[in-house]
């Protein structure tokens, strides 16, 4: 008890000098991107990388596009095209549509649920990191590749390298490696983000979050880190599988030596199938958000909705072999398989009526997020119809691997879920950075991209009639293609200049948009109850919640939700 | 904003992150895991050549008895943690790890003997093939297991485990109790199912 303490008044405690921000601008701007592990900047950097990698794999398809404008087009050589639609395919779901979710998930998810930030914050710019340099090395396949046999540069075995092609025969140099190592690498970015999301719902939610009252942006995320948890492992398992048969000699896919290529197919689509969820669950968690937002009605159905997005993913972990009915398949297997993807439609066709049932007889305001996920519930309404019509076999064993295929998933991929990011980055924008993106140019951009979305894809399936497969680098003149073709190409054009567009909103929108305030669509989730921009720690003092719209019940005290659920 | 505070923010239990965390690992292990299993399992009995798994492999006794009881022994040092007995707990957790590292000397030695004297490599065949990957991924998350508990058990040696890592401590134990559970599936995929199948 005796020790004395001294007061100086003149002391003065220095000013924290924190890293990162004793330096000038630009190093200071690279210093915080590369040290930060704030949820929100990492949500950002998903999304801004997302964009950057969308953009380079859009590039590719418009290259693919020219070159099957015309019959006999000579504007691309065939291995070059090989390697374009191979990096396409790999590039769009591995490192855009996955980053893509994991961005809003990062910015999103402890917001919506009153947290300060991840459960694990370093893990979370681990995640990221990773990511980032796996897309890195799989570009960099195009200068290192190559190797010592100076074949091939990029991978060109397709997104899911069917063996044999990936075995040392077919494929040599080192293009498949870099496609494996990245993969495996990007692999394990995705499972240490995923298991963050789930354990930081699980356990940081701010008090009366429970489980019944979490956003169903949340549910989906939930539910997307659970598939990721379950199916990545898989693909990394195939990674690890190819890499022993190319360098050690195993025999897995090796069938000379008894190795079964179909193995690599169940194997690969084990993952594969749940991976078409983990990319279409996005779009859910945005509608899920939007729609009641702009319909000023609370989600129909609220506890179906979370079970419908549960079984969706329940059941995508049994259908896998839906891609496989041209390997010949017993029939019960084709029969298991028609039945568990048919399935699948009814919690798809359920959260469809419930959007629906949301916005029937709501107040529509159509501001640009609707008008996006308006957008949204047309055309993955198309794309679900074409789904089905590809689940029954014998539909399938006609039409399997080609342009019709090329349309269906384009039109979940773009249709669905691209419209639904757009939806989510006009929506979130004014959180983000504290200004409203422009309607007009929002408009414009809408417009155009839908209207060169159509134009690009809706002649691809009357190409699948007429028997064009995918995947081939030209064709000739006498087969009825060509004018589909041009049609398509073009379409590819006005996407381009509807991209523009939303780039070139972002940037003035950013500069010269109006101030949007803390709240500016006066919705009722937690991530608009702090200011726009979130400060670092989001919440000053943390919030507690009563209901399904905790700011419906800060804004109406007369009326409360919880009186009512 | 004005929230409503009748729900008592003190009542507010949740989850601890790291149990859940090491839970949620342990469940993408598993996925991995699973399509070893399989692999192994749809390639069985299906090798167009020798050696065979019924010729060369031995039931791994040692080993296995090593690894099961290192299940009991983690669990005796959580025990002694939980009392505060501490060179209780750093006794039965290095009693854990030998047995971790004793695991690893009889998979390499049975491992040396394959390869030396029975020619079975991961080129040899389908089987080779399986079982080095499937029993090598084992091993690799032993000995991933083995450094953890090394590292745990330096810093209790040198006194720097306090009552605020029982957590990790308990993470790590989760871990090494997945890694047992796995071996009983090689175990009886590998050594006491393919050896009965005929070729």
């Amino acid at each position: 008890m005796s020790q004395e303490i001294i007061i100086d008044e003149n002391y003065r405690m220095p000013e924290p000098v924190r890293v990162g921000e004793e330096t000038g601008s630009l190093t200071r701007v690279m210093q915080q991107l590369v040290f930060t592990v704030d949820h929100k900047k990492l949500g950002l950097m998903y999304i801004g990388a997302g964009l950057l990698f969308f953009v380079i794999a859009g590039l590719l398809a418009g290259l693919m596009r020219i070159q099957l404008a015309f019959p006999n087009n000579h504007f691309l050589p065939p291995d070059v095209f090989n390697q374009s639609f191979t990096m396409h395919g790999t590039t769009m779901v591995f490192l855009v549509g996955m980053p893509l979710a994991f961005g809003f998930a990062n910015y999103l998810v402890p917001l919506m649920i009153g947290a300060r930030d991840m459960a694990f914050p370093r893990l979370n710019a681990f995640g990221f990191w990773v990511f980032f340099f796996s897309g890195l090395f799989l570009y960099f396949s195009y200068v290192g590749a190559p190797g010592l046999y100076a074949a091939g540069s990029a991978p060109d075995v397709g997104w899911f390298a069917y063996s044999p092609l990936t075995t040392k025969a077919f494929s040599r140099g080192h293009s498949t490696d870099y496609w494996t190592l990245s993969l495996l690498l990007g692999g394990i970015g995705s499972v240490a983000t995923a298991l963050n999301i789930l354990v930081t719902v699980f356990c940081m939610r701010c008090p009366g979050m429970t489980l019944g009252r979490l956003p169903i942006f949340v549910w989906c995320m939930v539910v997307l880190s659970f598939l990721v948890i379950l199916a990545l492992p898989c693909l990394s398992a195939c990674q690890i599988m190819i890499s022993l048969d190319r360098y050690l000699g195993a025999k897995f896919f090796d069938t000379q030596a008894g190795g079964d290529a179909v193995l690599w197919q169940h194997f690969f689509w084990i993952f594969g199938h749940p991976e078409v969820y983990i990319l279409i669950m996005p779009a859910f968690a945005i509608t899920s958000e939007v729609i009641p937002v702009f319909s000023r009605k609370p989600i129909f159905g609220y506890p179906i909705m979370v079970a419908a997005v549960v079984a969706i993913a329940f059941i995508s972990l049994g259908v896998w072999a839906h891609h496989m009915f041209c390997v010949g398949m017993v029939s019960l297997a084709n029969a298991f398989f028609v039945t568990s993807t048919l399935l699948v439609s009814i919690p798809t066709g359920i959260k469809i009526f419930n959007w629906l049932a949301t916005m029937y007889g709501g107040k529509l305001r159509f501001e640009l997020p609707l008008i996006f996920c308006i957008g949204f519930l047309f055309q993955f309404l198309i794309a679900g119809l074409t789904g089905v019509m590809l689940a029954v076999a014998p539909f399938t064993w006609q039409l399997s691997d080609s342009y019709f295929v090329v349309a269906h998933f384009h039109y979940v991929l773009i249709g669905g879920l691209l419209f639904t990011i757009f939806a989510g980055i006009y929506y979130w924008y004014p959180k983000a950075f504290g200004k409203m993106p422009d309607h007009k140019l929002g408009l414009w951009h809408f417009w155009l991209f839908t209207i060169g979305f159509h134009v690009t894809f809706l002649p691809q399936h009357f190409l699948g009639f007429l028997g064009m497969p995918r995947r081939i680098y030209t064709y000739q003149d006498d087969r009825g293609w060509d004018t589909m073709n041009l049609i398509s190409t073009i379409g590819v054009a006005i996407q381009a200049a509807g991209i523009l567009f939303f780039v070139y909103n972002l940037i003035y929108s950013y500069i010269w948009g109006k101030k949007s305030g803390d709240d500016p669509w006066d919705a009722w989730t937690l991530e608009w109850a702090t200011t726009s921009p979130p400060p670092e720690y989001n919440f000053a003092k943390l919030p507690v919640v009563k209901s399904r719209r905790p700011l419906w019940d800060a804004k109406h005290p007369e009326d409360p939700d919880w009186k009512h659920e | 904003m004005n929230y409503a505070t009748t729900e008592n923010p003190a009542d507010w239990k949740l989850p601890s992150p790291r149990k859940l965390g090491i839970l949620t690992l342990i469940l993408a292990e598993s996925a991995l895991f699973t399509i070893f299993v399989v692999a192994y399992l749809f390639y069985m009995g299906k090798s167009l050549n020798g050696p065979y798994p019924h010729e060369v492999l031995e039931f791994p006794l040692l080993g296995t008895i090593a690894l099961f009881s290192s299940s009991g022994t983690i669990f005796l040092a959580e025990r002694c943690l939980h009392a505060g007995n501490k060179p209780g707990f750093s006794l039965w957790w290095g009693v854990t790890a030998a047995l971790g590292v004793y695991f690893l000397y009889f998979t390499g030695a049975e491992w040396y003997h394959l390869i030396f004297e029975k020619n079975l490599t991961l080129a040899s065949n389908t089987f080779g093939t399986t079982f080095y990957s499937l029993v090598g991924l084992h091993a690799f998350h032993v000995i991933v297991g083995v450094l953890l508990l090394l590292g745990i058990l330096i810093s209790a040696l040198r006194g720097r485990l306090h009552s605020d890592h029982t957590e990790h401590v308990e993470a790590i134990s989760y871990y090494w109790h997945f890694v047992d559970c796995i071996w009983i599936v090689v175990l009886t995929v590998v050594y006491i199912l393919s050896v009965r199948v005929p070729q």
